[in-house]
Parts: C-alpha cells; sequence; structure tokens
C-alpha cells in the first residue's frame, strides 16, 4: 500500500466519522433545544397586540412571520429585501440538494436546473449584502458580534465552494451520490477525492454541529415566541389563560 | 429653563413629525439614575431590605429559575440575530442617541450573562461567545438601562421574531429585585397600594372628601346631581379608576360620574382598591400578582356585578391578566375583564347615546389620539377609543402612521419611569411624541393612560408644543346632552 492510499485511507475515515458526529450533534442538539422551548412554560397571556382573537389567526400570524417577514417589511425595506431572499434562495438551494440524497431525482428539483446557478448568485450575494450592512451602518456595527460575523462567513464559505465545484471544477456527481447515499444508507464508502468538494463538505459538517449552539436556533425558535404565537383571548367566558406553576382557583 | 442635566437630549428637529435615527453618542444615558429603594418599602413588599451579601450567585440562581419558568425569556436568550430591526424604533434611544438603548442592545445586557452561565460556548469561551461576568460593572448596567425601559413593546412590532424586549426587562427586574436591588419610585408605589389601597396614598378619608367636593363642583356647575359614590355596597359596577383621576385628572373623574349618571347607572369605587395601576408590573411577579387581586377582592366585598377598569394604561395590560393571575372571573357579568372605552363602544351600540350627543360642543378642539403602549400592544383596544372621539368631535385628526396604533410611541414615562431624576430621560423619550403632535397642530391630545396624562404635558412643555392633554372619556360626556 502506497502512502498517499494510507493517508487517503484516514482522512476519508475522519471525515466519514465527523459526518455522523454532525449529524447527530446537529439532530440531537436541535431536538433538545426545541424541546427545551416547547417544555418551558409561559406563565402570562403575552401576545403583543393587535393580535388574533383564535387559535387559527395565531397560526396564520406565525405563519406569515415565517414565509413573509412582515415585521422586516414595517422596520426596513432593504433588510427585508436582503435577508427574505437570503432564505428563500437558502431554502431553494437546499431543496436542489435533493439530488445528491435521492434517486430518483424529483422532478420538480430537476426542473429547477436552469436556475439554480443564478439563485445560487443571488443567495451568495445577499450573503455579501448582509456581511457588508452589519459593517457599514454604525448601529448594526455596534451591535454585530463575532458569532454574527462567523455565521455569515461560513454560510459564504459554503456558498462559493458549492458554486464553484458544480460548475466550475466540476466533481464527480455519481461519486458524491455515492458518498452521501453510502453515509445516510449507513454502507459509508470513501468521498470523492476533490480537495474543493471536501472543503465544502467540512464547512457544512461544522455548520452542522455550530448550529444547536447558536443564534441560526432562530430557524425553529420563530415558532415559540409567545408574543406572537398566541392567540388574544383572556375575555371569553369560561375560558381563562393558565399559568401551569401558579393556578389560583378562587 | 430646565432644571435638569439636558446633555443627554438631543435637540434636532423632526422630519414631517417623524424622529429619525440620530448618531451613536455612547454612555450618553450612562449616568441617568432612577434613585434606589429605601429598606423600609423594600420589606414592605418583601424584597431583602439590601443587597444580599452572595449577590452574584444568588442572580445567577434566579436567572436559572426564571428560564425554566418563562418560555419567552428562554426563547428570546437564544433567539436573536442582532439584524438591527429594532435599532432606530426605540424611542429612548431616538431622544438620547445612547445605543445602549437599542432594545437588542439592552437585552444583549442580559443575553451576555446568559450566554456566560447557561450556554456550553460562552462557559467554555466567553471572549469568542461576547459573553460577559455578572460583576458589579454588569449590575450597574443593568440598572441603569433596564430602568431607562418603558416596557412598551414598540421594539417587538418591528423585530421578525416578536422579540419582547419588556419580557426581558421585566426577567431582569425581578432578577435584580431578588437580590435587593429595586429603584426608590417603583417599590415605594408598590407599598403605598398596600399601606392606602392606591398608588398616590390618597388615605381613605381624603378619597372620600375628594368625592364629595366633586359632586358639590359638578352640581354648581351642571345643576344636576351627579354622583361619586363610595364603597356602596350593592352597586352594580365597580369602577377602578387610576387613583390620579380622583386628584390630577378631575376632568376623567367627572366623565366617569356623567357618564353613570346619563346612563342611570348604580356605581361606585372602592377605598380598599382605587386604583388600576399596577406597579408589580414594573417589579415582579409576587407582586403583580397580590397587587391585581386586591381589585377582585374589592369587587366581591361590594358585590357588584361587573368591574370596568377606568383609563389607564398598565391598569388594562394587568386587567387582561387577571383571570390568569387571580382565578376565574365567572362570578362576576362578562365581558371580564371590560375597559371603560369597551363598555362606552358597546353602549353606543346599544343606541344609548343616539340623538344625545352634541358634536359641536367640542368645536373648538381639533383633537388627536396618543395610543398608550399598553392599551394597543398589551390590551387590544385600539379601535374603541377612535370609535368614542369620532362619536363626539367633528375635527379628529391622526398623527403619522409610523407614530400611532401598533407602532404608538411611548409617552416616555411608563414602566416605572414617571419620576423626576431621571427628566433627562423622560424628556429625550417623549420626543417623537411630541414632534409627531406638532406636526398635526392639534390642540387637544386625547389618551386613556393616567401615566401618559401625567408626562405628556411635561413633554409638550419642554419640546414647546402648545396642547392641551386630556381624556378621551370627557370629550364624550362634553358633548352629552345631559
Amino acid at each position: 500500500m502506497q502512502e498517499t492510499d494510507l493517508l487517503w485511507t484516514l482522512v476519508s475515515l475522519v471525515i466519514i466519522g465527523l459526518s455522523y458526529f454532525a449529524i447527530i450533534v446537529f439532530v440531537f442538539g436541535l431536538l433538545s433545544r426545541l424541546w427545551e422551548y416547547l417544555r418551558t412554560p409561559q406563565p402570562l397571556p403575552g401576545a403583543v397586540t393587535p393580535a388574533p382573537t383564535s387559535n387559527a389567526g395565531a397560526a396564520v400570524r406565525v405563519a406569515k412571520d415565517v414565509l413573509i417577514f412582515p415585521s422586516l417589511w414595517k422596520a426596513d425595506k432593504f433588510l427585508w429585501a436582503g435577508s427574505w431572499l437570503f432564505h428563500v434562495t437558502l431554502a431553494l438551494v437546499l431543496f436542489r440538494h435533493l439530488r445528491y440524497f435521492t434517486y430518483p431525482v424529483p422532478s420538480l428539483v430537476l426542473k429547477l436546473q436552469p436556475v439554480a446557478l443564478t439563485i445560487g448568485y443571488i443567495f451568495g450575494i445577499t450573503i455579501l449584502y448582509l456581511f457588508w450592512r452589519r459593517l457599514a451602518l454604525p448601529r448594526t456595527l455596534y451591535v454585530s458580534n463575532l458569532p454574527d460575523y462567523f455565521a455569515l462567513a461560513l454560510l459564504g464559505g459554503i456558498a462559493a465552494t458549492g458554486i464553484i465545484v458544480s460548475y466550475w471544477t466540476h466533481v464527480n456527481l455519481v461519486d458524491v451520490k455515492a458518498f452521501v447515499i453510502g453515509l445516510l444508507t449507513l454502507h459509508p464508502t470513501p468521498p470523492p477525492n476533490h480537495p474543493l468538494f471536501l472543503l465544502h463538505f467540512m464547512l457544512v459538517l461544522l455548520l452542522m454541529i455550530y448550529f444547536p449552539f447558536s443564534k441560526l436556533l432562530h430557524a425553529g425558535g420563530i415558532f415559540f415566541s409567545p408574543a406572537r404565537n398566541q392567540p388574544f383571548q383572556v375575555q371569553e367566558a369560561g375560558k381563562r389563560y393558565v399559568n401551569p406553576w401558579d393556578t389560583p382557583e378562587s | 429653563m430646565a432644571k435638569f442635566d439636558e446633555t443627554p437630549i438631543i435637540k434636532d428637529p423632526a422630519r414631517d413629525g417623524i424622529v429619525t435615527a440620530p448618531e451613536l453618542r455612547e454612555h450618553a444615558t450612562a449616568g441617568v439614575h432612577c434613585w434606589p429603594g429605601k429598606e423600609k418599602d423594600f420589606t414592605a413588599i418583601g424584597l431583602p431590605p439590601e443587597r444580599v451579601p452572595n449577590w452574584q450567585e444568588k442572580a445567577i440562581e434566579k436567572f436559572g429559575e426564571l428560564l425554566e419558568k418563562n418560555k419567552a425569556l428562554r426563547v428570546y436568550m437564544d433567539i436573536c440575530v442582532r439584524c438591527g430591526a429594532c435599532t432606530d424604533k426605540c424611542q429612548f434611544f431616538l431622544g438620547t442617541g445612547d445605543p445602549l438603548n437599542f432594545p437588542v442592545a439592552r437585552a444583549e445586557l442580559m443575553r451576555k450573562v446568559y450566554r456566560r452561565y447557561f450556554t456550553p460556548g460562552g462557559r467554555a469561551f466567553p471572549q469568542l461567545n461576547d459573553a460577559a461576568d455578572f460583576d458589579e460593572e454588569m449590575l450597574q448596567k443593568w440598572y441603569t438601562y433596564f430602568y431607562q425601559c418603558s416596557e412598551c413593546r414598540r421594539c417587538s412590532v418591528f423585530c421578525p421574531y416578536g422579540i419582547d424586549t419588556a419580557e426581558i426587562t421585566m426577567a431582569a427586574r425581578e432578577i435584580m429585585s431578588s437580590i435587593g436591588v429595586a429603584t426608590k419610585y417603583v417599590t415605594e408605589v408598590v407599598a403605598k397600594v398596600y399601606e392606602t389601597g392606591n398608588n398616590l396614598g390618597i388615605p381613605s378619608a381624603a378619597w372620600k372628601d375628594n368625592c364629595e367636593f366633586l359632586e358639590e363642583d359638578v352640581q354648581e356647575e351642571t345643576g344636576l346631581p351627579i354622583r361619586f359614590p363610595v364603597d356602596d355596597e350593592g352597586a352594580d359596577i365597580l369602577l377602578v379608576p387610576p387613583s390620579a383621576d380622583n386628584f390630577a385628572n378631575v376632568d376623567t373623574m367627572i366623565a366617569y360620574g356623567k357618564l353613570f349618571h346619563f346612563l342611570g347607572i348604580r356605581w361606585t369605587t372602592s377605598t380598599y382598591c382605587n386604583e388600576g395601576g399596577n406597579f408589580g408590573l414594573f417589579l415582579n411577579y409576587k407582586n403583580l400578582k397580590q397587587v391585581n387581586k386586591r381589585i377582585v377582592d374589592a369587587a366581591r366585598m361590594l358585590g357588584v356585578k361587573t368591574i370596568i377598569w377606568g383609563e389607564c394604561g398598565h391598569a388594562w395590560r394587568a386587567a387582561v391578566l387577571t383571570p390568569t393571575l387571580n382565578g376565574p372571573m365567572d362570578m362576576f357579568d362578562p365581558p371580564y375583564p371590560y375597559h371603560i372605552s369597551q363598555f362606552v363602544v358597546d353602549m353606543m351600540k346599544k343606541g344609548a347615546f343616539e340623538g344625545k350627543i352634541d358634536k359641536s360642543a367640542n368645536d373648538d378642539l381639533i383633537v388627536t389620539y396618543h395610543d398608550p403602549c399598553n392599551t394597543a400592544r398589551a390590551g387590544q383596544l385600539l379601535e374603541e377609543p377612535r370609535e368614542i372621539i369620532r362619536a363626539a368631535c367633528n375635527h379628529f385628526v391622526e398623527m403619522p402612521a409610523d407614530t400611532i396604533r401598533e407602532k404608538t410611541f411611548c409617552c416616555g414615562g411608563g414602566g416605572g419611569l414617571l419620576t423626576d431624576e431621571i427628566m433627562p430621560i423622560r424628556m429625550a423619550g417623549g420626543k417623537p411624541r411630541a414632534m409627531a403632535v406638532k406636526h398635526v397642530k392639534a390642540n387637544y391630545l386625547a389618551t386613556i393612560c393616567a401615566i401618559c396624562k401625567a408626562q405628556l404635558p411635561e413633554v409638550m412643555g419642554y419640546w414647546d408644543v402648545p396642547v392641551q392633554v386630556g381624556g378621551v372619556l370627557q370629550l364624550l360626556t362634553n358633548a352629552l346632552k345631559m
């Protein structure tokens, strides 16, 4: 066995090990944080009004928050545009990555193919914009801290390497797919030996490990914000909001 | 002119009634503090009489307890992305330029401590994760800046996740109060409620006297036998006004009397609880609950059918919590809790005032409406006051859209800030409201909150806006053909 082969085997093993570690940290880390949010009681009703008066209305309010960012629209139109495009293109990019995970590839994913590069570029540009915005406005510069820059830099690195390996120095799609499906079916095979792809992949693993310990938790946390997910209905007869740790009955 | 240090206040004029974000002026308000409270009051309301010896440990312990008991706090500690959407929304930043009055920066004072003691990253690498010890310097920052927040929730409206700084400020004040750190103003007011039944410390005898004087005055003015009953057992309605209505804002008190006289309803106030305001909201859960319980107890003692809350903003915020805090209210006639504005609108819908309103009585007034932060953003009362004003006045103008309804500005004195030693904060915080009023050139600023009614005349005077501040109900009773 040649020395380089040995080294590559070791690297492969480390990457495979890291992959499983990242998946476990991501899934269990995220679930445990969300479980914390779910199980922690909300003592007092706290909807910021005007609020819907029914549970269905509150659900619609949260759905709007998740999908169209109405608060940011009210607050700052440029920030709204930047962050909405950022999130939508991120979702589309993730969706398109299904082609590395599935066989056969869903037709909807294939339909994205002609615009995929454009989506990738928009995603990258919005990251640059959000990074620039933090530095350029005195107010955002003041509130931004290291983790804020780190999260954007990490996503930027992932976007850049992703675009490069898809459109410039191509990585073999079949190899990638074999590797990813191998990981997911618990029959790991060595990753494609393509340094930029490996960098892309490692950055994604880093993001997954970082996710449950960071502000990226807003992705799940947004569903648990009492100011938004509660209806305003304290006035209905026979119906009252109960504080689980203090429930006076008379 | 002004008898206080004006350096924290930014005097730049507004454009079209809107105050835009000023340049940052770090530490501009770092020296503006509320006076610390007194041992006597602390003891009376169940706080440690002085700062406890192991305060750091105790504060972190309390912080942990609140994280377990309060979903809002738990979630809001984690999910802020520091996008900056809130940074130009707080009236205390707009008026002072101090970046620690960004809602996000204020909350970060708490998050730094959260990360240091409750997250693995912050425990292991505090510098990398912007985490900080809860030391004397941090406690001083908490004491300063969590008492420069009026818990008005304006920032929450613009936050993509609705992060409610009021929840964070309340938690910070709860933690501080648990180690014996709180302001004189807030603790004194809570202590007065237990002693006299109201925030102003008016003794029962004086309350009764005031009501009798009012009866005589109003009789003289109108020739009508309008009554201001006190402790009337068997009345149908217990009115819980802010106590200031019987002292500083008597026009509002007279309006209650005229309204009930007109409707022929037997009503009363209570000397056990002649206060809707609840400074427990600005201190801790225990006092919030205890102060609010007095209202329900007073209603039971008098055997009334319904409680009606008067023109007070944070009283209404506490009122909507009543069924949760103090048990089911099913012994009263619904709807409950019931606000005087809702009551009037319901009566209006029933036709009680049909043909009896002479709007021209208010023709000398150009009225605009200031939404109190609490009725608008914590109490769902946006339409009712406007309906009453429209029914009673010919000249009603709205201020710019970004300054009313759910985007309303705090008057600058809510949340336990209505105290003279922080006058620079109050006048700076009132600036956005003053500029909006100036822009619409109203001569009557109507509102339904006693704190706004105490704060706004000073604000309007300071910013040179010639306008009378008054209640909403009195506009209606002024136009009623009795």
